[in-house]
């Protein structure tokens, strides 16, 4: 078959730029006729033809101005990232018509169409999202059961929190170590009598009513502060060579990293009570805290681990050379190195941890997702599922992107060459 | 465990004493919580022991592979809950897989759109808690599927409507004929393969084994339907009125929402971490691997089957194994939107009829645990086997 008529040369390229994007534009006008005009210029074909024939005469298009060294530099960058081959024509094309057929309607629903002003579902008319949900119960989402009156203790306890993180940024190293152990060690302690209250004349308020965004931060946060530490000596442990220290690490951690979060929680919930002396209680948010710092502390055992293999034999020998004892050779020269190497992967895991968080309703501790599932069963607020769970996933979805990308920025910068 | 790491040298009491402390340690604590246990049991009067799996468990389940109903054992209820939740997987990472090979290999296309759209995905999927993805396409997603009398109709064969989707259901006659001829067909192409591979090696002649291998598993079930006396019907989803404003389909096989929802969510997410498996893959290997392959006159499929593939596979195939892994432990998530798995099933209703906490949450747990541990045992068989035997 001589397809050498339909094969485009430089010689002709304007003959065959202007047929090409005759053909691409038609194909384009017949888009956006169907999607915005509900128009089908090409209805006189049978339904299937009708269908594809944008994507035909598009391709055929894009085959005709596919043109190598044409001279012409927008076409050469347009046919190397968009139009190198014929399929890579028509993926182009499709990815393009998926864009103008689903993007308008999305953008509509989400802000143009959408109801931001009002304060019953009634204020919400029309096809969009209706916001106004979010809006009535942010102050639960974010705070869960927590008394409207008291939720500047936790306000307080996040700013200072913030506030001393970015002051890490800022201050010169010499104060940096002292914030960091003021946020290891006495901040927590002064972050939960203050949003527990009972001490100082504040009101008691029991942990049933945490939740909200809130609590998904004070879960974190309290089981990466002590999952770490337990983590690294699980490590240790692991690769120590006293066999019966390295067994019980093994078991632990297989244990942990072989079971779903969800059958731990469930463990915390049901079977741990059963363990304790009769009579005694605990917490409900400290043993679900227990469970996922537990549980977490396996995972940041592997990370850390992998961080010590993968340091250099010489490393231990030249600690050892200089008299060290195992716990200096570790914590001096050891883990200073092991821990940079492992940063992507401690983030994962924490990264890992904040997501894991929503599972805590199992137990009954209703932090956004749970806040969410709570409000769109609320009779007033029937049907608002859709804007409940978009809102929670955009609120997520900024936290661990944020994580992810300024961990990948750390990895660069503290990237060190070997 | 070997005896002969236990056997220290009794004079090195720096090494033996912190291991006695351990082991003293986890033994006491173990003893600890297994007196507080028994206190416990003791006094609401419940003995430990398993012999409640034999009870009749009395409750529904709503969906199920096996046989079925409450008149059965909660050993019974217990094994409806594993089958779903391998079912749920197996979906879940069959998909998976596939739409992350897409996403992982378009990311690296040298179409600008789709390295773009892919990098879209993988983004916005992986940082998105999986529970609330959950949610979403149960709560609201497929919530807004229409009612059975409007449902969306694929050529009159399957109908999608809010309480599920009806596919045909296959009916066979014979049907362990054609698994044999299947079986045989397997064995026949491995036969094959075989037998070209060393024709190749030692007199260089060339055999299409891939072709007589697609002929092959097409002729032999073909045969079986044709001599072997097996046949397939299907029976199609219809309509019917139940009452005067309640339709429903009946007949065919009606996959419910739940389940959709769950292998979505569980595909939809894992791809996520299996794209850049397999993007991490490729990009492992080096240039210069193509370029010398190139240089020996090799095609450029031949070059992907016999020199790209093999070596990525190698990197991308270890943590997809333990992405596969997770998946299956995510499965648990189920509970939270009423899909009948083991930890919905046994952890949830069991446990509340029976109250035996312990052994019903030591089953679950322990069951998790031997599906990661022949998981990572496989996969440990298999590293060693495809690892680069060095000299």
């Amino acid at each position: 078959m001589n397809l050498r008529i339909i094969k485009p040369k430089k010689e002709n390229l304007y003959t065959y730029l202007a047929l090409g994007i005759g053909l691409l534009s038609i194909g384009f006008i017949d888009i956006f006729s169907n999607t915005f005009l509900n128009l089908n210029i090409t209805g006189f074909f049978p339904s299937i033809i009708s269908y594809l024939t944008p994507l035909i005469l598009g391709a055929f298009g894009l085959h005709l101005i596919r043109i190598e060294y044409s001279g012409n530099k927008t076409l050469d960058i347009i046919n190397k990232n968009f139009n190198s081959s014929n399929f890579n024509a028509i993926l182009s094309l499709i990815v393009i018509f998926i864009l103008i057929k689903y993007v308008p309607p999305l953008l509509n629903w989400f802000i143009f169409d959408a109801n931001f002003l009002g304060s019953t579902k009634e204020d919400c008319i029309g096809e969009g999202a209706c916001w106004v949900f979010v809006r009535v119960w942010f102050n639960r989402f974010m705070y869960g059961m927590y008394p409207d009156a008291e939720q500047w203790r936790i306000n307080i306890s996040f700013l200072t929190l913030l506030s001393s993180i970015g002051l890490i940024f800022i201050l010169p190293i010499k104060f940096k170590k002292y914030i960091i152990l003021f946020l290891l060690f006495i901040f927590p302690l002064i972050a939960l009598n203050l949003i527990s209250g009972g001490i100082f004349g504040l009101e008691w308020i029991e942990t049933g009513a945490w939740g909200g965004l809130s609590l998904t931060f004070i879960v974190s946060a309290f089981a990466l502060i002590f999952c770490f530490p337990i983590g690294v000596f699980l490590a240790l442990g692991r690769r120590s060579d006293l066999p019966a220290i390295r067994y019980s690490s093994i078991g632990f951690i297989e244990l942990w990293r072989g079971v779903p979060l969800i059958t731990v929680l469930f463990m915390s919930a049901v079977m741990f009570p059963m363990f304790l002396p009769d009579g005694t209680y605990m917490d409900k948010l400290m043993r679900v805290i227990i469970a996922i710092t537990l549980f977490e502390a396996a995972y940041m055992a592997e990370v850390v681990r992998g961080g010590l293999q993968a340091l250099p034999r010489g490393q231990y020998d030249a600690a050892k050379s200089l008299g060290m004892g195992y716990w200096r050779m570790h914590f001096l020269i050891i883990m200073p190195q092991a821990l940079k190497l492992v940063i992507p992967g401690i983030a994962n895991t924490f990264l890992a941890l904040v997501k894991d968080t929503p599972l805590i309703f199992v137990v009954g501790l209703l932090e956004l997702a749970g806040m969410i599932g709570l409000a769109k069963t609320n009779p007033k607020w029937l049907g608002m599922a859709t804007e409940g769970y978009v809102f929670a996933a955009l609120v997520f979805w900024i936290i661990c992107f944020s994580m992810s990308r300024y961990s990948q920025n750390l990895e660069k910068k503290l990237s060190t060459e070997r | 465990m070997n005896i002969k790491a236990f056997s220290i040298d009794l004079k090195n009491k720096k090494r033996l004493i912190p291991q006695v402390l351990t082991l003293l340690s986890i033994i006491l604590a173990i003893s600890y919580f297994t007196f507080n246990a028994q206190v416990n049991m003791g006094n609401r009067g419940i003995a430990f022991g398993f012999g409640f799996l034999t009870q009749e468990a009395s409750f529904d389940i709503g969906f199920s592979l096996i046989d079925y109903d409450g008149s059965h054992s909660y050993a019974r209820a217990f094994l409806v809950g594993l089958l779903n939740t391998l079912l749920v997987s197996v979906i879940g990472i069959f998909f998976a897989t596939l739409i992350g090979v897409t996403v992982g290999i378009g990311r690296l296309s040298s179409n600008y759109l789709v390295a773009k759209f892919s990098e879209v995905y993988v983004e916005v999927f992986r940082n998105i808690p999986l529970l609330l993805q959950l949610f979403f396409w149960y709560f609201a997603a497929l919530r807004a599927l229409p009612l059975p009398e409007q449902a969306m109709n694929f050529n009159d064969i399957s109908y999608l409507t809010v309480k599920g989707w009806y596919v045909p259901k296959f009916i066979w006659t014979n049907f362990s004929m054609f698994v044999y001829s299947v079986i045989a067909a397997i064995v026949a192409i491995i036969f094959v393969s075989k037998h070209a591979k060393k024709q190749r090696e030692e007199f260089g002649k060339h055999i299409p084994s891939f072709y007589i291998g697609i002929a092959l598993l097409v002729a032999l079930p073909a045969l079986g339907f044709l001599i072997g006396g097996v046949s397939l019907e299907f029976e199609i989803p219809v309509l019917k009125q139940m009452s005067a404003t309640i339709f429903n389909f009946r007949g065919g096989v009606s996959i419910i929402p739940e389940l959709m929802a769950l292998a979505m969510a569980l595909s939809m997410y894992t791809a996520t971490f299996i794209a850049e498996n397999v993007r991490a893959g490729i990009l492992g290997i080096g240039k210069g691997q193509k370029e010398a392959a190139a240089s020996i006159g090799l095609t450029k499929a031949q070059i992907l089957k016999l020199v790209v593939l093999p070596q990525a596979l190698r990197i991308i195939i270890p943590p997809t194994t333990n992405q596969y892994l997770n998946l299956t432990k995510n499965s648990s998530l189920a509970a939270a939107i009423a899909y009948p798995d083991i930890v919905l099933v046994f952890a949830g209703t069991a446990l509340m009829q029976t109250g035996r906490a312990i052994e019903i949450v030591s089953i679950t747990m322990g069951t998790y645990l031997l599906i990661s541990l022949s998981i990572s045992s496989f996969m440990n068989w298999y590293n060693q086997s495809v690892a680069i035997k060095e000299k």
